[in-house]
């Protein structure tokens, strides 16, 4: 088997690295420091597909059977 | 000073290594002495038992602190070990840190630009991510095990070799040398302290070379406490024994070095204090054998303490014992209603409730009072303002006790009816395993339970025992009271639509009041709604000639509010291609109007147990908790009053299929075998076609399961078709009351197939299953086809592979609930702490989340129209039929 983009793939829900700003503005209205964020791993195979830093917070967007649109977000961390 | 002067507010713990001088700071003696207590019982000094460890007999003042024994908190010695030895506790521990550092010069196997490296790291992950700090120190400890080389002093790395529990071994060319561990414990002790620091460890709070130990500390003797048995014998505890045993090693050992004995011997006594230690600590290590007791019995050393179900955790620190709470048999009551508990007079007077008295309740509590601890509501005990306990059993004159109190005394009185009390039966699984109910205190010794609530608690009446117990503040039980109440909780989270509700004879009654063919003259329905507990006026009869009659669907409309509609197909629907709704001449399909059952019969599908989008539902959802639990308190209890009033039974002869019925059966089967020899005939001459994944023998398997299992069924059909309509098993099957049609197909028609492991029997002799038959035979006979339905008996070698079938249900179901308490017990402490905030985000106990939304749609699941947010079908339906009037 070649090389695939998994992002491409259909199983694999839409990532994106967040501004500055709207990192400042998830957290203001969550109320929570960037570290109570759920958690990725810089090694993860998408933090290395979308180029995520440490530090980094990501948003995923995934279709749920449930809530039609769901929007999740991670936190980057070493490792 | 005395102990609890000492009691102060734990900010935070510190977890770290205790070093030797530590151990000999907090210990108060030197212990020598192998033995316990003298001829005489008293207690040896420098022994175990040592006075200045604390006292255990009472009236004793303590040698150290001089406390009694209730505040003496019991004082640790400790044990000069002759020679080092391994903490097995940290053996994996020292064996990562001795591969990681240089042999020579103790540094860490890493270049100067690497440690700088990871330093940096280090101190940025100590202040961002301080939980990853350890996947870190992991890191530089793989990273620098690879070194075959010292970077600071240039010498060759030795393979280290880890053998369980405590022994390692060095690689030399000239072959494997163990290493000691003195010599462990001085390669520790080099490393310095920026290296311990990248390794993940504080130096402050954890040396490395602590990890290998020099001295031992010996608990308090309150922790190992001897035992005098009756015989007068003194018995000491397990940790003592295992101490005994160290010191007796460690002594000798110290004897033979002084002496300049072999080293031979000498490390040989050296392994055995290993072991000793070893096994103090952990009795069950792997790798060697348990120190066991004289009798045999291993000893339950400091981790068997803390350890299991019957460990400290588990057994004395999640799990206590509570005061207030009673546990009895339970049984069945239908005439309470579901939020009520039926408790035993005996329990109502031992369990009691604390009650302020002012001026409101001062004559009723001062009646109780007099009625003393025996007389039912009676009172237990009274305590004044100043906090003095007075016990009702003693003065002679309760009267001038009663007349002596005042505002502001508590009298803890017995429980009446209309308190408020939890109800649990284990396993508690789910939330409607603890209920709160109001009490009705009833003669007799068992708890007495509505039967509405058996599904929430999984409760049956074959010998289940259930908890109670009483919340004793006000707050308490209002919280009780609001959130836990049985009718707050007959809609269930688990799937959205009412967990509590009709089950077998009320479904089953319910039927039969509201079928088609139930009229009812003026005294049976006025008697019927009678012990419903209705009182309003009786509807104008259905029928008024030749006389006054009533239908049962008229009764059972009466518990409807007005206004509620409501359309199902019900239980008894045959699922016809197309439904012809209103019209269904089976009377299946339910409408209500205004509150009036005009079509259709109430079953399963409308007041069901676990029936979501039922009547029950939908009228809990619309019109709340508090009309939904009055529908289950009364019209319930019509449907039973109809039920005694008909009688429900069932009879052998029911079971009964005429003739021409079992011949049909009968051919049925014959046909299935002589396929079946078909089949097996093809298979033998090799013109059987191969199945795709299969082999040939399990082709020709799988077909003759096909085929006897279509025999099964048909016969089952044919059953249903000879049976008569009056037919009780069938009434219960049809309308979901209990049982199904194979069951019924079994007592009448044919059993069938019997299996094991989803096959057919084929385990037993060799090539065939029982010696009544030829080897090789694969006919159904003799592969466990039960021929006989259970009302013809099944024959010897019928009911041997019946009863092989059924072991490995049972045996299943043992399987099953062993495996899945685990799976719970480790569910359950993982998420015992997490909650959904106002936000409606899921977060853990420090605030870091979880779900960014509850259930990704924010929707309680118990409020929910059986897990969706609306139920837009029902809605249209609504709104269609309101403006089509
Ligand atoms: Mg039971
Ligand atoms: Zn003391
Ligand atoms: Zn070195
Ligand atoms: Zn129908």
């Amino acid at each position: 088997m070649g090389k695939f983009d998994l992002l491409d793939h259909e199983l694999v829900p839409q990532f994106r690295i967040m501004a500055k700003e709207e990192i400042e503005q998830l957290r203001k209205s969550l109320g929570v420091r960037k570290e109570d964020l759920p958690w990725m791993l810089k090694s993860d195979p998408v933090s290395k597909a979308i180029g995520a830093k440490p530090g980094d917070v990501v948003e995923i967007v995934r279709k749920s059977p449930v809530a039609g649109r769901s929007v999740a977000y991670r936190y980057v961390v070493p490792g | 000073m005395s102990f609890y002067e000492l009691v102060k507010s734990i900010k935070s713990i510190r977890f770290g290594i205790l070093s030797p001088e530590e151990i000999r700071k907090m210990s108060v003696v030197n212990i020598v002495t192998a033995d316990t207590y003298d001829e005489d019982g008293i207690p040896i000094e420098a022994g175990l038992m040592d006075r200045r460890l604390g006292t255990i007999e009472p009236g004793q003042k303590c040698q150290t602190c001089g406390n009694r024994v209730r505040q003496c908190p019991g004082h640790f010695g400790h044990i000069e070990l002759a020679r080092p030895v391994v903490h097995p506790g940290f053996a994996k521990l020292v064996y990562s840190l001795l591969k990681a550092t240089c042999w020579n010069c103790g540094r860490l196997l890493l270049t100067n630009e690497d440690v700088d490296k990871y330093t940096i790291l280090m101190d940025r992950y100590r202040r961002k991510w301080p939980q990853l700090r350890l996947r870190l120190a992991d890191r530089v400890i793989r990273r620098a095990s690879k070194n075959t080389e010292c970077p600071h002093c240039g010498e060759h790395q030795y393979k280290l070799k880890f053998e369980k529990p405590t022994t390692y071994y060095e690689e030399h060319k000239e072959g494997t040398v163990k290493l000691a561990p003195n010599e462990i414990r001085s390669r520790l002790e080099r490393i310095t302290d920026s290296d311990v620091k990248l390794i993940g460890l504080d130096p402050q709070i954890a040396r490395p070379e602590w990890m290998v130990l020099t001295v031992l500390p010996v608990p308090p003797s309150a922790v190992r406490p001897s035992i005098t048995l009756e015989s007068g014998i003194r018995s000491e505890d397990d940790l003592t024994h295992k101490l005994v045993d160290i010191i007796r090693i460690n002594e000798r050992l110290k004897d033979n070095i002084d002496a300049g004995a072999p080293q031979l011997i000498i490390e040989d006594l050296w392994e055995l204090l290993q072991y000793h230690v070893t096994t103090y600590f952990d009795n069950e290590t792997s790798g060697i054998p348990p120190a066991r007791h004289r009798s045999g019995r291993p000893l339950r050393t400091l981790a068997q303490r803390l350890k299991g179900k019957e460990g400290r955790f588990r057994s004395n620190l999640s799990g206590k014992r509570v005061d207030f709470s009673a546990r009895t048999v339970i049984s069945p009551d239908p005439i309470i209603r579901i939020n009520e508990v039926g408790v035993p007079i005996e329990i109502a007077k031992l369990l009691t409730i604390p009650e302020r008295i002012n001026s409101y309740n001062i004559e009723q509590v001062r009646r109780l009072i007099e009625n003393g601890p025996d007389i039912h509501p009676g009172a237990n005990y009274i305590i004044r303002p100043d906090g003095r306990r007075i016990d009702l059993r003693f003065p002679k004159d309760r009267k001038a006790v009663a007349d002596a109190v005042s505002i502001g005394y508590i009298v803890e009185r017995h429980l009446k009816d209309g308190d408020i009390v939890l109800f649990n039966r284990q396993p508690s699984l789910h939330r409607m395993s603890i209920m709160a109910h109001k009490v009705r205190v009833l003669p007799y010794k068992t708890f007495r339970l509505n039967l509405c609530v058996c599904p929430p608690y999984n409760a049956d009446f074959d010998g289940d025992e259930m908890n109670l117990h009483v919340p004793q503040s006000e707050e308490s039980r209002a919280e009780a009271g609001v959130l836990m109440l049985v009718q707050e909780q007959i809609l269930s989270p688990r799937y959205g639509g009412p967990i509590m509700g009709g089950i077998q004879d009320y479904i089953s009654g319910a039927y039969m009041l509201t079928r088609k063919e139930t009229i009812l003259t003026r005294e049976d329905a006025s008697q019927l709604l009678a012990r419903a507990g209705y009182s309003g006026e009786l509807p104008p009869p259905e029928i008024n000639e030749p006389k006054e009659l009533w239908t049962g669907k008229q009764l059972a409309s009466l518990f409807f509010p007005s206004g509620f509609n409501y359309s199902l197909k019900s239980n008894v629907c045959l699922k016809c291609p197309s439904c012809k709704k209103e019209d269904c001449e089976n009377d299946a399909y339910v409408v209500i109007r205004d509150g009036k059952l005009i079509k259709g019969v109430i079953d399963k599908k409308s007041i069901g147990a676990g029936q979501p989008e039922s009547v029950l539902h939908r009228l809990i959802k619309d019109y709340g908790t508090d009309v939904g639990r009055d529908y289950i308190d009364k019209a319930f209890k019509l449907f039973l009053a109809y039920i005694d009033s008909r009688g429900l039974t069932i009879g052998l002869d029911e079971e009964e299929l005429p003739a021409e019925a079992k011949r049909e059966v009968l051919e049925a089967i014959r046909q299935a075998e002589s396929k079946i020899s078909e089949l097996i005939d093809t298979y033998k001459q090799g013109f059987l076609e191969r199945l795709a994944g299969r082999t040939l023998e399990e082709t020709l398997e799988t077909k003759i399961m096909q085929e006897l299992e279509e025999a099964r069924e048909l016969a089952g059909e044919i059953a249903g078709r000879y049976l008569k309509e009056t037919n009780t098993a069938l009434l219960m099957a049809r309308t979901g009351a209990r049982g199904s049609f194979m069951n019924l197909a079994h007592m009448v028609a044919c059993v069938g197939q019997q299996s094991v492991r989803g096959e057919r029997i084929i385990r037993g002799y060799m090539n065939r299953t029982l010696p009544h038959f030829k080897p090789g035979d694969l006919g159904a006979e003799a592969h466990g086809f039960v021929y006989s339905s259970y009302k013809d008996r099944l024959n010897p070698i019928e009911f041997f592979f019946h009863a092989m079938g059924g072991r490995e249900g049972l045996v299943d179901t043992a399987v099953r609930t062993s495996q899945s308490g685990y799976m719970q017990r480790r569910l359950i402490n993982a998420l015992q702490d997490v909650r959904v905030e106002y936000d409606l985000t899921v977060r853990g106990t420090d605030g870091s989340i979880i779900q960014f939304k509850y259930g990704e749609d924010g929707v309680d699941p118990a409020k929910s129209d059986h897990g969706k947010a609306v139920n837009v079908e029902k809605i249209i339906e609504r709104v269609v039929k309101a403006g089509g009037g």
